[in-house]
């Protein structure tokens, strides 16, 4: 036995260490994310964790699937096969006005949207701190899953990806407040950054001029500013507009389309084509769309429609 | 490291306890989540001091970070500092009779509370509702006395000391 004090000595001087360390750390997690690596590694190191604390909602789901009735079966069936033959109808006329869009920018020499992935990942049922609007999915790098990827739900955007381990993310809600998000209103293209504000059904638009044109109902998008997040997918509905007398910017509030403490099912959206990528939905079902022949640009056009600048 | 039989017990009570903090909770309950992983820490360091030093608390600390999103280091900070304490008058704290240990166990909660908490502020993020934010560390005087009688039970039958 070490006689008392001296070990105690030894006990503070290690503390203060620990101390000094502790600092350092969270320092360079917040300013420079040098730590990056090790939250990375220590991700890793929690996936069996992850994995067990997912066990029980993961049987129970299995269990309910499989002990459906057959009833519940074809009911579903029913409605899935009626929302898949309108999907298909609005997919067809989907196709027919891309086609048309490609032939239009190249007419004007723009450049062509980029085509998009998407993987479909599920969230773990696995509880982060109350304080901060974050999930974990179950797709990692190993699925080429990247940080700062966008996360979207059937109804619009959720968030993005901020630390990627092999088999499983932790991803950023957009209504935690730390996230910020370049928003557009449809009706009129206003632009604005949308904030978190540590609600699920609550977010908030920063910086909009008392005198803007923003009105309760109006349908946000993501803008594409930035150059994180893809454009034109539904963000928000605005829900509240107070313009304070005297103030110069306007209290505005959103709430969130996609349903942020919901959903079970996201969409991992890629900005190209992943490399090397398998793909979800086997090549034969996914409806090709027919070529359009690309009309031949007379070699004057460009050059008249310069001149008329 | 010390040498012990079946010193695995501690740490496979800290992966359960571990293991609780991440277990989905409805969304109401949240914030009302007991630190699990703090109490079974507190524990072993008032049972047997040399089975947890402040160097494995703040590598647990490291890990609830990860597992919570929370800065790194944040939850570690607090973790060691109180586990230090614990270490520092385990003596006095054994003798107190369990309402006592509960109440000091609470205390010791709250100050780990309040570093993640001042960390908290100093990134821009103070919670809301400040006395919700405590009320884990207030139930932990509800939760001591069962935590303590399972831990010991545990102890008893795999002869640790």
């Amino acid at each position: 036995m070490q006689p008392l004090f001296q070990q105690a000595a030894g006990l503070t001087l290690r503390l203060l260490l620990l101390i000094i360390l502790s600092l350092l750390v969270m320092t360079t997690d917040h300013r420079f994310h040098h730590v990056e690596k090790v939250r990375t590694a220590i991700l890793q190191g929690l996936y069996p964790v992850h994995y067990l604390v997912n066990l029980p909602a993961d049987a129970a789901a299995w269990l309910l699937e499989n002990l459906s009735s057959r009833d519940m079966l074809t009911s579903d069936n029913t409605r899935l096969r009626a929302e898949n033959l309108s999907l298909r109808a609005r997919q067809q006329q989907f196709d027919a006005l891309a086609n048309e869009n490609v032939r239009l920018r190249k007419l004007l020499r723009a450049a062509a949207h980029v085509e998009q992935d998407v993987l479909v990942a599920e969230l773990l049922a696995v509880d982060l701190d109350p304080y901060r609007q974050q999930v974990v999915i179950d797709k990692g790098s190993d699925d080429g899953v990247y940080s700062g990827q966008p996360l979207l739900d059937a109804q619009g955007v959720m968030g993005q990806v901020i630390e990627v381990a092999a088999d499983s993310a932790v991803a950023l809600l957009i209504s935690d407040p730390s996230h910020a998000l370049p928003v557009e209103v449809l009706r009129n293209g206003l632009r604005a950054i949308a904030r978190g504000v540590g609600r699920a059904d609550r977010i908030e638009l920063l910086h909009i001029p008392a005198s803007a044109d923003v009105e309760v109902g109006d349908i946000l998008l993501s803008s594409g500013l930035g150059g994180r997040f893809p454009p034109d997918y539904p963000v928000a509905r605005v829900t509240e507009v107070e313009r304070p007398r005297g103030r110069a910017f306007a209290r505005v509030f959103a709430r969130p389309n996609a349903l942020l403490d919901r959903s079970r099912e996201v969409l991992l959206v890629w900005r190209e084509p992943r490399r090397g990528a398998t793909a979800d939905i086997p090549a034969e079902l996914v409806p090709t769309a027919p070529e359009y022949p690309t009309p031949q640009l007379p070699d004057g056009d460009a050059t008249t429609a310069e001149g008329r600048q | 490291m010390i040498h012990m039989r079946n010193f695995w017990v501690v740490p496979l009570t800290l992966l359960v306890a571990l293991m609780l903090m991440m277990l989905p909770l409805p969304p109401w309950a949240r914030p009302f989540r007991p630190d699990w992983l703090s109490i079974v820490a507190l524990y072993w360091a008032l049972a047997i001091p040399r089975a947890l030093g402040i160097g494995s608390a703040w590598l647990l600390g490291l890990l609830l970070d990860v597992a919570h999103g929370t800065l790194l280091g944040q939850h570690a900070l607090g973790l060691a500092i109180i586990v230090y304490i614990a270490l520092r008058s385990y003596q006095q704290i054994r003798i107190a009779p369990l309402g006592q240990q509960g109440l000091i166990i609470m205390l010791l909660l709250a100050i780990k509370q309040s570093i993640v908490l001042w960390v908290d502020g100093a990134i821009g993020r103070m919670p809301a509702n400040i006395p919700l934010y405590y009320a884990p560390s207030l139930l932990a005087v509800v939760l001591w006395p069962w935590a303590f009688i399972i831990l010991r039970d545990l102890r008893r039958r795999y002869r640790l000391s």
